[in-house]
């Protein structure tokens, strides 16, 4: 049976005749590896050209179409011991890059615009008119606006649209009160310059706008190199399929290019990519990643099979009833959305301070204009100093307040290897104040290990490892890791049975304890590990059973406890059996913990706990944590979950520690607090500076130092956000 | 006065021809990848050498 690989998804066509391929390469971090990559590429017969991307981790291959096979791209560059892996890009990153170029570029006009606007200004403040005449000085606000107009044109469209769209749905933001307080500012200023008046605040319309785009191109390109992270790790994952065409032949597929209706070949120690139905061959199935039940499900034909599982035994045909767009079982994915419908919609505390902030700025406005009027002034220098107001408390460091704070913390976790899958996540972060654990991969690591390892005599250790090379079964892969063995044994295979070889002068087992005669052995290891799975070895000696089981993550013990003494109440929801849930939660010292539950019983306690007042904070990673996972306050996945749920959650963490959890939380509970200074700060600079507007003594001068001063004061104060001391230390 | 005749047009192209050079280095995705042009600028690829094609 021949074996081809189908990449043909993967390419895109930029120009006629020319082929392009997108792939993330792996363990390139250098100038060198630059140059390795691009020049071992450039050889390749066809090849036109490669590019290499070091911040995204990615390379761009161009060749003459039909020239070469896109396998060989990859050969190559495996070849050059760079492993590489071909990705689509989403519609989602294309829209982002989008969007933070055009941020780019108005943050560059809007750079162009306040320098030269700064350059006459400055030539105003120092009393060019008093020298100079007015002629002059009117001659220079002329300038400005030439400069100005354009410029807030051009660089305050990200504002003014998101103003427009807010508006239109009958919302209000932070890009409402901005945009009101940059248009009055340029209405004013050539209202002014057209009467001859000494004031005009051009420059700080454009100063404005220049801090707050920094601001949102910054926050913009965070959330890009998360995404980028994630593309790149799904890639990694190459989530594939052997699909058997009509002729017999095995093709491998990326899992988008399978239709229901598909024949399917699942290898044993494969994941399951699709659902389907078994049409042939008899295997055990791991659900532990779909339901979070560790112990291993028979299937034979007839039997459906769900994405997600691992076939542990035996090869499957299996004829996909759901291809890769709905691979999901049926009630998860409803109480998904209905999780998601009911998820309190959270007021942000930006919005809440612009909601509070707006009509309080709008009616000092209002009342300094009548009451100027009053005092006997005309309603037109009145109306002037109205406007003045406006402008002054334009917030721009209200704007600033919170964005920069999120900036600072979601580059100091993702440092820590956690990442922000949105942006308020951090403000419902800090507000928890009890915690979820699921159990199976979560708590656990992803793979399972030997766990009996000290009970088992070195040699045999040894030669069982050797042996354990020779199989693809994930027990034996978890022997083979524990014993660190390299040279495999030339052995014959049994499939679901076990793998043998004539090594020494004796006959070599390993496999399932019925094929090992190891009975009585294994009811002794059962009995000290409840939780775990069995594999026997039969060596020249004697037989061993080895437990291998999931096993704690090794900081997850400390990093519980640290937890707890920060004052958060621990629970664990498991999906698995009571005996190893029970285990699990003694080793780690947790009092309050269920088992067995469904992904809808998961749903019935989180709600409960909710009702009860808590904010919870929901750490999954199967299929059936996802709707568990929308229904929590907040939620964090290991990277190692299933896709779907990754998607759900608000935030991933990296790596086999659970430190990253407890870190997350210490660094948003400090970033909550920095937002709410950073909003006191920008409000103390409006009690001074609204009064001096007030009284009608505010120049564009005051203005400008008032705007900068306070933004600079706001940034510094977000710098602090990168420090945290971790809850885990 | 006459000066400022020719020093504001002077900033301002001048100004003008820094915005210009920005906007084309974006368009032509120099700020794509700013770790890998760190790099680039120490290599010495581009030393003329006949490349096979």
């Amino acid at each position: 049976m021949s074996e081809t690989q189908d990449l043909s998804v993967f390419i895109r066509r930029p120009v006629e005749g020319v082929a392009a391929m997108d792939l993330v390469v792996e363990g390139v971090h250098c100038g060198a590896c630059i140059s390795t990559i691009e020049k071992g590429l450039a050889c390749e017969r066809g090849v036109r050209g490669a590019r290499v991307n070091l911040a995204s981790k990615r390379v761009t291959v161009e060749w003459n179409e039909g020239a070469l096979a896109p396998t060989a791209i990859l050969n190559r560059l495996t070849q050059l011991g760079y492993p590489a892996y071909p990705f689509a890009a989403g519609r989602l990153d294309s829209v982002e890059a989008a969007e933070e170029r055009w941020l780019l570029r108005c943050l560059g006009v809007a750079a162009f615009g306040a320098m030269n606007v700064m350059l006459i200004s400055v030539a105003l403040w120092s009393g060019a008119s008093e020298t100079q005449g007015i002629g002059t000085r009117d001659f220079f606000h002329w300038l400005s606006a030439l400069v100005a107009l354009p410029t807030v044109a051009y660089a305050g469209r990200p504002f003014f649209d998101n103003a427009l769209r807010a508006l239109r749905q009958g919302a209000f933001n932070m890009d409402v009160p901005i945009t009101l307080g940059v248009l009055l500012a340029m209405g004013l200023s050539v209202v002014q310059t057209l009467q001859h008046q000494p004031d005009a605040y051009f420059d700080s319309a454009v100063m404005l706008l220049l801090f707050l785009l920094g601001g949102r191109y910054l926050d913009q390109r965070m959330r890009r190199r998360t995404r980028d992270v994630a593309t790149n790790l799904a890639a990694m994952k190459a989530e594939r399929a052997t699909k058997l065409l009509d002729s017999g032949e095995a093709s491998e597929v990326p899992i988008a290019a399978i239709a229901t209706g598909d024949l399917v070949l699942v290898r044993a120690g494969e994941r399951v990519a699709v659902d389907g139905i078994v049409e042939d061959g008899r295997s055990e199935i791991d659900q532990s990643l779909v339901t979070g039940e560790t112990a291993a499900i028979e299937v034979g034909m007839g039997s459906n099979v769900y994405a997600g599982t691992l076939n542990l035994t035996g090869a499957l045909r299996v004829r996909v009833s759901k291809a890769a767009t709905g691979t999901l079982l049926d009630d998860v994915n409803a109480l998904l959305e209905k999780a998601i419908e009911q998820r309190s919609s959270y007021v942000k505390l930006a919005d809440r301070a612009a909601r509070l902030y707006a009509p309080v700025v709008h009616l000092t406005a209002l009342a300094t204009f009548i009451g100027w009027v009053l005092w006997g002034l005309g309603w037109q220098p009145a109306l002037v100093i109205a406007i003045t107001v406006l402008i002054i408390t334009c917030p721009c460091a209200l704007g600033l307040a919170v964005p920069a704070v999120q900036v600072v913390a979601a580059s100091a976790m993702f440092r820590r290897g956690v990442m922000l899958n949105s942006g308020d996540a951090l403000e419902r972060l800090a507000a928890i104040d009890t915690i979820v654990f699921d159990k199976t991969g979560t708590l656990t690591m992803p793979q399972a290990t030997l766990a009996n390892k000290d009970a088992i005599a070195p040699e045999d250790l040894r030669l069982a490892g050797s042996l354990a090379l020779a199989s693809k079964h994930p027990l034996a892969k978890a022997v083979a890791a524990a014993a660190g063995a390299t040279a495999p044994l030339a052995a014959h295979e049994f499939p679901g049975q076990g793998v043998t070889v004539f090594h020494g002068g004796y006959r070599l087992k390993l496999g399932g304890v019925a094929y090992c005669k190891a009975e009585a052995e294994a009811a002794e290891v059962a009995a000290a590990w409840p939780d775990a799975s069995l594999i026997a070895f039969r060596g020249p000696e004697r037989a061993v059973v080895f437990a291998v089981r999931q096993a704690v993550r090794p900081d997850a013990r400390e990093t519980l406890a640290a937890l707890a003494r920060a004052g958060l109440a621990i629970e664990i929801l498991s999906g698995d059996r009571r005996e190893a849930v029970e285990l699990v939660a003694r080793e780690l010292g947790v009092a309050r913990y269920a088992a067995g539950l469904k992904p809808a019983d998961k749903i019935v306690r989180l709600k409960a706990l909710r009702e009860a007042g808590h904010s919870v904070l929901m750490v999954g990673d199967g299929l059936n944590d996802a709707p568990a996972l929308a229904a929590a306050n907040v939620s964090i996945s290991p990277i190692s979950a299933a896709h779907l749920t990754q998607a759900q959650a608000d935030a991933l963490f990296l790596g086999d520690r659970l430190a990253p959890v407890a870190d997350a939380v210490a660094l948003a509970r400090k970033a909550k607090r920095l937002m709410v200074e950073n909003l006191w700060l920008s409000a103390i600079y409006n009690f001074v500076a609204v009064p001096l507007a007030i009284l009608g003594y505010a120049t564009p001068l005051i203005a400008a130092l008032a705007m900068s001063g306070s933004s600079i004061l706001v940034t510094l104060n977000a710098l602090r956000a990168r420090r945290a001391k971790g809850v885990a230390r | 006065m006459n000066v400022l005749v020719f020093l504001i047009p002077a900033a301002l192209a001048l100004g003008g021809l820094g915005l210009a050079a920005f906007l084309w280095a974006m368009r032509t995705g120099q700020f794509d990848d700013l770790e890998g042009a760190a790099w680039r600028a120490i290599s010495d690829d581009d030393l003329p050498k006949d490349r096979e094609k």
